[in-house]
């Protein structure tokens, strides 16, 4: 098992971990911070899943992943906000 | 550059990396409100996720000089415009996130909110 593959599972760990705050958080605000979270380790790993197997396409789909997941962050969070 | 210094340089980034992206976890679930936790996970995160991509850049790089292959340089371009839409937006995000909070209501813990001040002189 090479380093990138045991880097990828503690991030997988990671985001498990991250999950039960999205689950618990008392707030909304707390449940879109750990949404937040997990896309950002999301990326992480989908970049270090494109070293393991070699592969431009994983780091491709990483960039529109981020891009993606930043406007439904956005989006969540002018809802939060409300009054518009 | 030998193979030895690669590997060292690989290791150390993803251990700098993967560091941070477990104390941004952590972070989550130690800090009492939301203001202190988005502060926590989203600095730690961006800084671990920065460090875990740069291993790999420097794995890309490592591939070329040794094999001699284009597509590696192709890898090596792509990481760092993902690690530059990462930087670029998760501060936007969570700025986003932490107007919407004190918007929507939710106070920090804390006894200074000079964000309510300033919107309470305005008024």
């Amino acid at each position: 098992m090479s380093a990138f593959a045991l880097v990828f599972l503690i991030l997988g760990m990671a985001i498990l971990a991250v999950t039960g705050r999205l689950i618990m958080g008392p707030t909304i605000p707390d449940r879109v911070v750990a949404l937040d979270t997990i896309n950002t380790l999301v990326v992480a790993a989908m970049i270090i899943l494109g070293a393991i197997f070699d592969s431009i396409v994983m780091v491709d789909i990483a960039i529109v992943y981020a891009a993606l997941s930043f406007v439904g962050t956005l989006f969540i969070a002018r809802h939060v906000e409300g009054g518009f | 550059m030998n193979g030895l210094t690669v590997a060292i340089l690989i290791k150390l980034f993803l251990g700098i990396g993967l560091t941070f992206n477990v104390l941004g976890t952590i972070a989550l679930y130690r800090f009492p409100d939301v203001y202190t936790r988005l502060h926590g996970t989203t600095k730690c995160t961006t800084f671990g996720s920065i460090f875990t991509s740069a291993s790999v850049v420097v794995y890309a790089i490592s591939k070329y000089v040794t094999t001699g292959e284009p597509r590696f340089i192709t890898f090596t371009i792509h990481v760092v415009i993902a690690i530059f839409a990462l930087l670029i937006t998760n501060p936007t995000g969570a700025h986003a996130i932490a107007r919407a909070a004190h918007r929507s209501g939710v106070k920090p813990l804390g006894i200074v909110d000079k964000l309510a001040d300033k919107e309470a002189g305005e008024n």
